[in-house]
């Protein structure tokens, strides 16, 4: 009696799902294109991705070739090499200038930005400094060459006017890095004080109202209001970095850079590209990229977990 | 409201502060366009070029339309964008509207396949096996179907449409109109700011195509503009001169930076409003 019911019970909810599902058809059907993307070249590459435990030959493919001996070879390979160390210490540090000089930048600039009251001139300043964002790596280079290229940038022009020594900005070791920040910086910082314009948004007028009648001037209320209000989006934002503290830039550092600073600018994109595609170390280039990829996703998980304790969920 | 002169000094640094950072971002775009303009035995002459050009001249740029490199690749990089950016966003718009249905059977999985792919992915070398297996490679469409749809500008269009009042979209339904109706008269005239915002966003992620190309395209007649670009700017720089070619002048270099950046400087103005109406929405409730 009792298996009965329960069996009728199941039998009405897969019914009651199954009628969901078809009144539910025309969307799943709009669904099929987008979801058929993301399965072919999003999923079938993480399948792809065993190719770092085989030894990839393109005649193979990758099911046919043979599995690697022992399976962790090419990942113990590139941590023998000497590029393991050059190559995370470039990733992590330029990873952490950018991150330094950014974020800072764009919590000074949407608090100067929200300081203006005349709607106009903040406005089309605004506009100014997010643009940089939607000019390509390439257009930047081609300014960087304007600007510091040592034979005819403006910098060197101009220092050889006075009669001092010119500087190989972009093609010396020294420079390099403070290049690919300072360009990330130009490109990024006007883009990177939207998120802290809409917190600034968000805080209470009243509490500047308060302030200003207990005589504050407008250092202290930036000190006192602007800045514990966007404490969180601070800490947020600055978590989610941490995340991707592994990507330092790869299409810009590969489209400024070149051979002679591969020293200083190489990371571990740049390098799993090279030897990879170029260099045709398929299986070498996918454990590498997977030893990426795993340490990426850990970190984002463990973020988003540290965010959670913040009250602040990513997803 | 009343300013002691404090306050006013106050007021004057910040105005002048972000007035020295907005010439930081022009002064350099402003600067290329002059060079572009200089011409080259003017610097030869006087060694360097100078902030305000001396000269005028727009050789440079009729020594472009002549040759039929950059032409070419303008020409190709267009394609991909329009092609590209529709391809884009009907997708994106055909994805968001069924997964901001919060009755969806099997919405919450449909949305984990998809958030997935922004902390995991296979890496470059098994997705460039992929574009191979699937044919793309060497074609200009490795530049349009790879990236598809943008998981962050789906999430924006889905974040839009599940503000969009359900009384609205049943009120349509009882009047006889089908889903695909009430999608394309409906729900996507309210959604003009947030299509514009992702439109944007792909059609500048097109136009600013750089890396699949470089991974997948090996015809140079099929490189998009970007590349060509790169190939001109660096050929001064690279240590092996191929006595063969003409190491283009840096007049040239700047010129060709000017016609690659002229489509999305010319067209941010018309732009700019709706995205930032589009990314505030993303990033308050994103």
């Amino acid at each position: 009696m009792l298996a009965r019911s329960t069996e009728r019970r199941d039998f009405l909810l897969q019914k009651k799902l199954l009628a969901a599902f078809f009144q539910h058809r025309i969307h799943y059907a709009m669904l099929l294109p987008g979801m058929l993307y993301f399965l072919v070249y999003k999923y079938l590459p993480m399948y792809g991705a065993v190719i770092a435990f085989k030894d990839f030959s393109i005649n193979d493919g990758i099911l046919g070739s043979s599995w690697a001996n022992p399976w962790y070879k090419h990942f113990k390979y590139f941590y023998d090499s000497p590029y393991f160390a050059q190559v995370m210490t470039n990733t992590l540090l330029i990873s952490i200038y950018k991150l330094f000089w950014l974020m800072p930048t764009s919590i000074l600039l949407a608090i100067l930005l929200s300081e203006i009251r005349w709607k106009p001139f903040r406005n089309i300043v605004q506009s100014i400094l997010y643009m940089p964002h939607f000019i390509s790596w390439v257009i930047i280079l081609g300014i960087s060459l304007a600007l510091f290229s040592e034979a005819d940038g403006l910098i060197n022009t101009m220092l050889k006017d006075w009669g001092l020594h010119s500087f190989p900005f972009l093609t010396s070791n020294e420079w390099i890095r403070s290049l690919l920040v300072g360009s990330d910086l130009w490109q990024n910082m006007g883009w990177g004080a939207i998120v802290y314009l809409a917190a600034i948004a968000g805080i209470d007028p009243t509490l500047y109202e308060a302030a200003r009648v207990d005589g504050a001037g407008r250092l202290r209320m930036i000190w006192h209001i602007t800045l514990p209000g966007i404490r969180n989006v601070i800490v947020l934002m600055l978590i989610l970095r941490m995340g991707t503290i592994l990507d330092a830039g790869f299409e810009q550092i590969y489209v400024m850079y070149n051979i002679q600073v591969y020293e200083k600018a190489d990371i571990i994109d740049t390098w799993v590209f090279r030897t990879g595609l170029e260099q045709f170390n398929f299986s070498l280039g996918a454990a590498v990229g997977l030893y990426k990829s795993i340490i990426a996703l850990t970190l984002v998980v463990t973020a988003n977990a540290i965010a959670k304790r913040w009250g602040e969920s990513i997803w | 409201m009343v300013m002691n002169s404090k306050e006013r000094w106050y007021e004057g640094t910040v105005y002048v502060a972000l007035l020295l950072l907005a010439a930081l971002v022009v002064f350099p775009l402003l600067y290329v366009l002059s060079v572009s303009l200089t011409p080259y035995s003017e610097v030869m002459k006087n060694g360097g070029f100078r902030i305000i050009p001396t000269q005028i001249t727009w050789e440079a740029y009729g020594m472009f339309l002549k040759d039929s490199t950059i032409p070419r690749a303008y020409g190709v990089s267009f394609f991909v964008t329009i092609i590209g950016t529709l391809l884009n966003v009907i997708l994106t718009v055909l994805m968001a509207y069924p997964l901001s249905k919060k009755t969806l059977p099997g919405r919450s999985a449909l949305l984990f396949i998809v958030m997935f792919t922004m902390m995991f992915s296979g890496g470059i070398i098994p997705t460039y096996l992929i574009v191979k297996a699937t044919g793309l490679l060497n074609s200009v469409w490795s530049m349009i179907i790879p990236t598809a749809v943008g998981t962050f500008s789906l999430l924006i269009t889905k974040t839009f449409f599940e503000n969009i009042p359900e009384s609205l979209i049943e009120a349509a339904r009882i009047d006889g109109a089908s889903e695909s109706r009430v999608l394309v008269r409906i729900i996507l005239p309210m959604s003009l700011p947030v299509v514009a915002t992702i439109a944007t966003f792909y059609g500048v992620m097109h136009w600013n195509e750089f890396f699949n190309a470089v991974m997948y395209i090996t015809d140079t007649d099929k490189l998009p503009l970007q590349v060509v670009l790169r190939g001109i700017l660096t050929a001064s720089m690279s240590s092996e001169i191929n006595s063969e070619k003409t190491v283009p002048t840096t007049t040239l270099q700047m010129a060709g930076v000017i016609l690659s950046a002229l489509p999305v400087v010319a067209t941010y103005p018309f732009i700019q409003k709706y995205f930032t109406k589009g990314m505030l929405v993303g990033a308050v409730k994103g």
